[in-house]
């Protein structure tokens, strides 16, 4: 029987990443995923983990060594939030072009000003457009097994892409739940490199390119997320076999099937949602949820094939202002050909707690920015 | 060292993308060939980053890793650290212009050097942010032309490898690409030494400063004989003054007028007289900054300079 241990979120993707066989770490401590980095460091210190672990000065220069570190041919890890995600922003376009498969874990915050420490997905939101692969956790548990299977799909010679596995700041990275410490033997073990910087092997990476190859290098990146959602549903099945869990990479259904009203949600609000849906269920209101694990590569066609002809309720904790809510956006763009119904709903933001009676009430009411705290 | 001395086999290719006279090139071929061909390159944007020419083409016969502009330092210590966890000792050596060094590049490689990364830092100072073009830097020295001080530039320049000084760091040296011996000489020392070395090479740059391409050497060695540019080592807790700088700190040669070294670009065409005296001034304090660093040892200097500081 594997380990069960009492962890928060934060230092439940510290062990996913010592499990991990992650060999450099570079980070700079910010709220709240600071605890990632304790924990690491912690470990290594106490000889349980083999890791260099380099104390960056700034979120740019912990991107740039993770960068550096996974160039050279090593497992690398980081850890942020908020603006220390905004900060690594030029990095993380140079992390995805250089196809260094780099897995970061970022506890969602708010960006300032005013300062606001709790939880909101517009950090990472605002990180869509990089390149990188986007895993959004409901639970801490989850946050375990996604960094693992992360790297499982980063280092698929298909896809060489990093990803980012995302949850809600506070709401799961500084609760404690009981976490089943499953080992990766077999699953993810040390990291073979397709190519690395090797002195007796000289090759320029990342030199000027001119128009054509640059085309191509970028076409190159979008066909490796096309693949990444098959290398995904595969390490599904693989991950189900080695831990007993079923863990979603793209989506999760939850009662759709026979619902009229479908709830869309990421992380969290996804986790209350669930708990929406089985009250409502009680009330004989035919309601599902479908929860998107991954944001990119957006899984357009499971969207369609859950949402088609369904009245829709899309649940975003982060707007892009001028626009709305992100998911929202994405969501009514992958369905702009079919019968579904869809309105946005904006909650949680900068960390207004989100409960079942929230959502519950959010979906009747039609209000689309939902400010206070229903109780 | 003689230039004959030198290793003669070539790691920077002949027919690369750089302009004629091009200091940087000048030294990086020396560089290169110092480091002996077993090396991993960092890159910021710079120069060099475009003379190398373009994918799928390389001048470089060692691996070149090209990153962002703020980040070469950071790059460096993350593939340093790969290579330790691999049991992997190539020499991991930055190589950047004075922009991203003296600028956009200067936490990263405070931070570095503090962190006492096993990597070589080396800084090219052409006194220009060149990567766009002839754009001040914090490296211009006072009264210098360039497309963003038309009158000259205002302000006296910093000096990192002063500032590096006082980050405990192992090594720290200046050279000049008029005296490639004393450079190759100094890399080769750099990479016998753990922990982080830096090294930064004075490259005059014939379109920038406004001379003619076939007097890079010439103006670069002037540099150094007016004392523009000064030449030294500090290594393992003892600084001391070397090649043309040495000879003029023992008396064994008379420093000359810096008239000649500003009269000879088109840079400071425009200076007047009040100008060449702060100039003067400036050459002169420096010296004697260095000067006393070196009579008094590191540790001792950075007190006197903080008790100077608090008047």
């Amino acid at each position: 029987m594997p380990e069960v241990k009492m962890l928060t979120g934060n230092e439940s993707a510290a062990f996913s990443a010592m499990n991990s066989r992650v060999r450099v770490i570079a980070a700079y401590p910010i709220t709240p995923s600071t605890p990632v980095v304790e924990t690491l460091s912690k470990l290594i210190e106490n000889g349980e983990m083999r890791a260099k672990l380099i104390r960056v000065e700034s979120e740019h220069s912990a991107m740039a060594a993770c960068i550096g570190a996974s160039a050279a041919g090593s497992r690398t890890f980081t850890a942020t939030s908020s603006h220390g995600l905004a900060y690594m922003h030029e990095m993380l376009h140079w992390a995805a072009n250089a196809r260094t498969p780099v897995v970061m874990s970022v506890a969602n915050r708010a960006i300032g000003p005013g300062w606001n420490i709790w939880a909101d997905l517009s950090d990472s939101l605002s990180q869509r457009d990089t390149g990188w692969i986007q895993f959004y956790c409901s639970s801490i548990q989850e946050i375990y097994d996604t960094i693992a299977m992360a790297y499982r799909v980063a280092e698929n010679r298909k896809v060489m892409l990093p990803a980012m596995v995302c949850y809600d700041g506070f709401v799961l990275s500084h609760t404690t739940m009981p976490v089943e410490l499953t080992g990766f033997d077999g699953f993810l073990d040390e990291y073979d490199p397709n190519w690395k910087l090797d002195a007796d092997n000289p090759f320029t990476h990342g030199n000027i390119l001119l128009p054509i190859y640059f085309a191509e290098f970028r076409h190159s990146i979008q066909k490796a997320h096309d693949r990444a959602l098959k290398v995904m549903r595969e390490v599904e099945e693989e991950f189900l076999e080695l831990s007993g869990r079923r863990v979603p990479l793209t989506i999760e259904e939850y009662k759709t099937e026979d619902a009229d009203i479908i709830v869309v949600a990421m992380g969290a609000v996804a986790s209350e949602a669930r708990v929406a849906v089985d009250s409502l269920r009680n009330k004989n209101v035919r309601v599902g949820l479908l929860r998107l694990k991954s944001f990119r590569p957006f899984p357009e066609k499971d969207i369609r094939r859950v949402l088609d002809g369904k009245r829709v309720v899309v649940f975003d904790r982060a707007i892009s202002p001028g626009s709305g809510g992100q998911l929202y956006t994405e969501i009514r763009a992958a369905l702009a050909f079919s019968d579904a119904k869809i309105v946005p709903r904006i909650v949680g933001i900068g960390g207004v707690d989100v409960t079942k009676r929230t959502i519950e009430k959010a979906i009747f009411e039609r209000k689309i920015w939902i400010k206070e705290v229903i109780m | 060292m003689k230039i004959s001395e030198i290793e003669r086999e070539e790691f920077l290719l002949p027919g690369n993308a750089a302009c004629h006279g091009c200091p940087s090139s000048m030294a990086l071929r020396t560089v290169l060939k110092a480091l002996g061909g077993k090396a991993i390159l960092v890159v910021p944007a710079c120069c060099t980053s475009v003379y190398m020419g373009p994918y799928p083409n390389s001048a470089i016969r060692i691996p070149v890793f090209n990153t962002a502009f703020a980040a070469a330092a950071a790059t460096a210590s993350g593939i340093r650290a790969s290579l330790e966890m691999q049991g992997d000792d190539t020499v991991v050596v930055v190589w950047a212009g004075d922009g991203g060094t003296y600028d956009i590049g200067l936490q990263a490689l405070s931070g570095a050097a503090e962190r006492n990364e096993d990597i070589i830092y080396i800084c090219y100072n052409n006194e220009i942010y060149s990567n766009t073009g002839i754009q001040r830097s914090s490296a211009t020295p006072y009264g210098a032309w360039t497309t963003t001080t038309w009158k000259g530039k205002k302000e006296h320049r910093k000096d990192v490898a002063e500032i590096l000084l006082t980050h405990n760091v192992p090594y720290v040296s200046t050279a000049s690409i008029g005296y490639l011996g004393d450079l190759y000489e100094k890399v080769r020392k750099a990479r016998e030494i753990r922990g982080f070395r830096y090294i930064e090479i004075h490259a005059p740059c014939p379109p920038g400063w406004r001379f003619p391409m076939n007097r890079t050497v010439h103006i670069a060695r002037l540099a150094v004989e007016t004392g523009m540019w000064i030449l030294f080592e500090y290594s393992e807790g003892r600084f001391s003054f070397t090649g043309a700088s040495d000879l003029i700190a023992k008396g064994k040669k008379k420093m000359k007028d810096v008239q000649e070294y500003l009269s000879s670009q088109g840079r400071f065409s425009g200076l007047t007289e009040s100008e060449i005296r702060e100039i003067k001034k400036y050459i002169n304090d420096r010296w004697n900054r260095l000067v006393g660093i070196r009579d008094h040892e590191l540790p001792s200097f950075i007190r006197l300079s903080a008790q100077n500081a608090l008047g």
